[in-house]
């Protein structure tokens, strides 16, 4: 299968740079929003973030600018989503504002369009259940900021067949992906791993084990992590790791995922990590 | 020496690691060490253009211009006596 059109839903933070990713490696992008504001975000992203991309990855350093915004069109409808070869879908984690972008997909694109979800959370299975093919849904969990963070972590489906998850990879590893094949399950790996390592980590502050420099410091020199999981904590935002500990509770219903007593204040007392300028640690906003 | 020190207290106060008496040489490679992250190297590069008022154009948008203090510094003073 030739894959030339991507048709990016939602451009937001991550939907922005995977069209920048993708415009980078000549892809046809069509990025779509309802909101005009987040459009020009967007507009205003692409073009400051390209300079990172350029900073940190030689193989595009012939592009220029202008090449980046010959790839992308932007737009609020779907006019042009019969030409997508595949649709990167990105917008927020809600299954109900979910639900009602895939029943307006599978009306617009055509019989052979394969549809990625970029979640860390919703079931794959789940948004294959909305779609006449759900052999042809498949999950790409993207990191952050994704033009410079090769790992994909894709998902599979009860029903995504081979064939498109062989042309997931493909696609992928043309943009300077790694993809990790992994099946579908509440919080995949990542996040099912992640936030059980963050919450043990904050019980242990919370038991008086170890300060929170201690605990990150044991991790980055122990382990070999880049940083340690209270400072991706306050990174990522501690009201974020809050919520996705209450979905992989619920979904599990396993009291190993209950968010640690402190956790909860700290996010009441809106302590949010770094965007709120405290959270385990103090940041210069 | 006031540029240098401007620049280190920069990235001295967007670390990742928040352990006391964390150290880094002027030629240390921040990236490499882990005191930064990727998303620290766009923030960089808006800080620099918008503070020292010049334009990093394609040819040194190379991240070994901004991995140490040094490098940093230099960049900033070759674009300086370069529009002057």
């Amino acid at each position: 299968m030739n894959i030339q059109t991507i048709a990016v839903v939602g451009a937001g933070v991550m939907g922005t740079d995977v069209a920048l990713d993708l415009a980078c490696y000549g892809y046809n992008v069509i990025l779509k929003d309802i909101d005009s504001e987040a459009m020009d975000r967007a507009r205003k992203k692409i073009s400051n973030d390209f300079k990172l991309v350029k900073m940190v990855k030689k193989d595009v350093k012939s592009r220029t600018l202008e090449d980046v915004w010959g790839q992308i069109s932007f737009t609020s409808d779907y006019d042009r989503f019969g030409e997508a070869d595949f649709v990167i879908e990105n917008i927020t984690e809600d299954w109900e504002a979910k639900r009602k972008v895939y029943r307006e997909l599978r009306e617009v694109c055509s019989p052979d369009t394969l549809y990625a979800v970029n979640t860390s959370c919703i079931s794959i299975t789940k948004v294959g259940s909305l779609m006449p093919d759900p052999e042809k849904v498949i999950g790409m969990h993207f990191m952050n900021p994704v033009p410079v963070k090769e790992l994909v972590e894709v998902i599979r489906g009860e029903h995504t067949s081979d064939e498109t998850v062989d042309v997931s990879r493909h696609f992928l590893e043309s943009f300077k992906k790694v993809p990790v094949i992994v099946n579908d399950f509440p919080g995949f790996v990542t996040n099912r791993v992640l936030m059980l390592t963050i919450n043990e980590c904050i019980w242990s502050v919370q038991d008086g084990v170890a300060e929170p420099a201690d605990v990150d410091k044991i991790f980055r020199l122990g382990f070999g992590h880049k940083m340690g999981p209270l400072a991706t904590a306050d990174l990522i935002g501690l009201d974020t790791i809050h919520h996705s500990l209450l979905v992989l509770y619920d979904s599990y219903k396993d009291p190993k995922f209950r968010p640690c007593p402190l956790l909860v204040k700290m996010v009441d007392a809106g302590y949010l990590g770094k965007k709120s300028g405290k959270g385990f640690f103090q940041y210069h906003l | 020496m006031e540029l240098q020190a401007k620049v280190r207290s920069y990235i001295e106060n967007n670390l990742v690691v928040f352990e006391e008496n964390v150290q880094f040489s002027d030629d240390d490679n921040i990236f490499e060490r882990g005191f930064v992250n990727s998303l620290f190297a766009m923030k960089l590069l808006n800080y620099i253009e918008q503070d020292f008022g010049i334009t990093v154009d394609n040819e040194d948008l190379d991240i070994a211009n901004f991995s140490t203090v040094n490098n940093i510094v230099s960049l900033i003073e070759k674009k300086r006596s370069g529009v002057s």
